[in-house]
């Protein structure tokens, strides 16, 4: 039944190109962008509450990949190519610091932005000695629109499966307590590491597809640190631990930064400092846990009348 | 308490998504009363720097001068109109510029789009003006491209040049300089890793090692890099009479000051973007006379004095001395293409532009492939102004000062 609805709407979203204009399907492609980041970001952060800041590392080394790729390679094994380099990374990364705890990760996954960033810019510019790249694929809008849309329903379907499968349940053993997780008997760095990957793979997948979007790729475009920290905050507004939650944060702070930008652009910055600051103290939980807590709250209300 | 907040919060998003849908009414012909110009500016991030120094305040100078002049006369409609702006923020980011064109052209359906600051942003740009059919009017991007990106965008034209012309245009100027006496062999080059540092070295090593020149040094150095101690100690003791640096603006200072602490004044003194801006003698103090750039204007124009007396009028700032010019002239190219095809007509813009001869700030100018090839390639601090050395079609506003004078040692 559920499956139904969700197949239902997935089939209504997929029309929506032919019937709205250019600039409503430019919103609708930001929103599954980030929604996908958010999810995939939540997958693995949700229930081990590793905070990453790694993102957009991966992200940008999907765009990177089609950008160096497309011209040689028929473009499904340039994405196939894209989710291969991206989980060879994860995997890296993942064996050398999911071992790490707390603020440790935090930093060292910022830090890999920028050390993913300093080596594909050393590759350029000593190797190939191009800096930018040019991506001329024929894809419109609607083409980015649909692969997007899809790769948003199977990060959806990974993360059902995840809540329901047992390594999603190890992993919040996990993210309660380590130390309760292995006297289970639960190892912990490889389930760990499997969700990192599935997540990371996700990742350079949403990157490698917005890349035609740009034409024109360089680190410094690709490797925006900001968008790292704007699907943190989009995944905590809707709430982590949900399967909708990350995408209902990214929805309305989407719209709202595009408001933003169009209505205030002298004081963007400013507003968006102070709505952050508004998001963690009025809903440290997330929307959809701050509804919950209002619903029990009245349900308590009608027992106690 | 936490109930009342949520509830405003909630408000605030219903009032955005509100507004997000009204914004884009449609315009009417009939019931217009200005020529509506928009544009997405890079108002934060890390393109701000220079779009606020070589593109807003452009775009800012032009809307004024033509409303003062009472706005521009689309005869075919027996009007004369004034611009009105729309300005969004695209927080250097390409998929915000890319979504603020669209909402430009669709929801706001303004007139004309004025495109943003820099190289990459209008390559991102690009396929999106074309598919809505708008003139982009490059003004701020440097590629080797351009001819296949003018091809392949018919309404696209690309205002100032690639990294060919200006290192090729370097190597000239320094092989008359070698061949009169004044400077030695060597040469020296140091160039940020970054999309203009890479483009402008790859073009000039080989034209260099044509030439006959020495690289006594050539290598990169990363974006951001704020100490330039050992680049600047090892380059001094090499010999080289030409010290080249392709670099951006915060780079471009400090290797000025990082020089003239550690007193390497080499004969030839060359940096990147940045050494045309206005504020680079006020940081370099003294020691601005004589350093060689990428740029350059002609001091003995009328049309370009009174450019910046205007713009330092209503901006507070002097405009740079590369790409302001430029930029300038772009709408003043946009601006007689509208008056004569007397509508605005898109198409017929567009083709008044690639094949009209205008008058402007920095000549006649008429583009070759939807390019403007005319352009000022090397500049040099002489007597407060940066002025050209070397034009890709015409002989130098003056002769280069090599070398240049000894810095005053900072205090």
């Amino acid at each position: 039944m559920k499956l139904a609805a969700a197949l239902i709407a997935l089939l209504a979203l997929a029309f929506v190109p032919s019937l709205v204009g250019p600039y409503p399907l430019g919103l609708m492609i930001g929103i599954l962008g980030y929604g996908i980041l958010a999810t995939a970001w939540a997958l693995f952060s949700g229930p081990t509450r590793y905070i990453s800041l790694a993102t957009v590392a991966f992200f940008g080394l999907g765009a990177y990949t089609v950008a160096v790729l497309s011209e040689t390679l028929p473009y499904p094994l340039v994405l196939l190519a894209a989710a291969a380099i991206g989980l060879v990374v994860a995997l890296l990364v993942g064996l050398a610091t999911l071992r790490l705890a707390g603020i440790y990760f935090v930093i060292f996954t910022f830090g890999l932005t920028e050390l993913v960033r300093q080596l594909v810019t050393y590759y350029e510019v000593n190797v190939t000695r191009t800096l930018g790249r040019y991506v001329f694929l024929p894809f419109g809008p609607e083409h980015i629109y649909w692969q997007l849309l899809a790769l948003l329903a199977a990060t959806l379907a990974i993360a059902f499966w995840v809540r329901q499968s047992k390594i999603g349940l190890a992993l919040r053993v996990i993210g309660d307590d380590p130390v309760v997780a292995s006297h289970l008997g639960i190892r912990i760095t490889r389930a760990k590491l499997t969700l990192f990957s599935i997540s990371a793979v996700i990742m350079t997948l949403a990157g490698a597809i917005q890349a035609p979007r740009w034409t024109y790729i360089e680190p410094s475009i690709v490797f925006n640190p900001t968008t790292s920290f704007l699907v943190v905050i989009m995944a905590l507004l809707g709430g982590p631990n949900r399967l909708f939650g990350p995408l209902l944060g990214a929805i309305p702070l989407f719209l709202l930064f595009e408001w933003l930008s169009a209505n205030f652009p002298n004081h963007y910055s400013i507003i968006l400092g102070l709505l952050f600051i508004a998001i963690v103290f009025v809903l440290p939980n997330g929307v959809l846990a701050a509804v919950d807590s209002v619903r029990a709250r009245l349900t308590r209300k009608e027992a106690s009348a | 308490m936490t109930n009342l907040s949520r509830r405003t919060v909630m408000q605030g998003l219903g009032v955005g998504a509100m507004a997000t849908a009204l914004a884009g009414l449609p315009v009417f012909a009939q019931d217009r009363t200005a020529i509506r110009i928009g544009y997405a500016i890079s108002k934060t991030g890390a393109n701000a720097a220079g779009a606020g120094i070589t593109t807003t305040p452009n775009y800012l100078l032009w809307v004024d001068d033509v409303n003062k002049a009472g706005g521009i006369k689309l005869s075919k409609l027996g009007v004369t109109l004034p611009l009105e702006v729309t300005e969004y923020d695209d927080r250097s980011a390409a998929e915000e510029t890319v979504r603020a064109i669209e909402r430009l052209a669709t929801q706001d359906n303004v007139d004309l789009i004025l495109p943003t600051w820099g190289t990459g942003a209008n390559l991102a740009a690009g396929p999106t003006f074309d598919r809505f059919g708008y003139p982009q009017l490059a003004a701020t991007a440097v590629t080797d491209m351009a001819p296949q990106l003018a091809a392949r965008w018919k309404h696209s034209f690309w205002m100032l040049g690639g990294g060919h012309d200006y290192a090729n245009a370097l190597v000239e100027l320094l092989v008359k300089q070698r061949d009169a006496g004044t400077i030695n062999n060597k040469v020296a080059i140091a160039s940020v890793a970054d999309g203009f540092g890479i483009d402008l070295s790859k073009a000039a090593t080989p034209a260099f090692t044509e030439a006959g020149f020495e690289l006594v040094y050539d290598k990169t150095y990363p974006l951001g890099t704020s100490d330039f101690a050992p680049i600047i100690n090892e380059v001094s003791g090499l010999g080289a009479d030409t010290f080249v640096a392709f670099s951006y603006p915060p780079d471009t200072f400090a290797l000025t000051q990082q020089a003239v602490v550690a007193d390497f004044s080499p004969k030839v003194f060359y940096l990147g973007v940045g050494t045309a801006f206005p504020i680079y003698p006020g940081i370099a103090g003294p020691n601005h006379n004589g350093v060689m750039g990428v740029g350059g204007i002609d001091p003995d124009s009328e049309a370009v004095a009174a450019y910046f007396e205007r713009h330092i009028a209503l901006n507070g700032q002097a405009p740079d001395s590369w790409a302001s010019a430029i930029t300038y002239a772009s709408l003043e190219m946009l601006q007689q293409a509208i008056e004569r095809v007397g509508d605005i007509d898109r198409e017929a813009i567009s083709a008044e532009l690639s094949s009209g001869e205008f008058d402007t700030i920095i000549g006649k100018v008429k583009l070759v492939d939807n390019q403007l090839r005319s352009l000022w390639t090397v500049g040099q601090w002489q007597d407060g102004k940066f002025v050209g050395l070397a034009h890709t079609e015409r002989d130098g506003s003056r002769d280069p000062v090599v070398p240049k004078p000894d810095w005053v040692p900072a205090t």
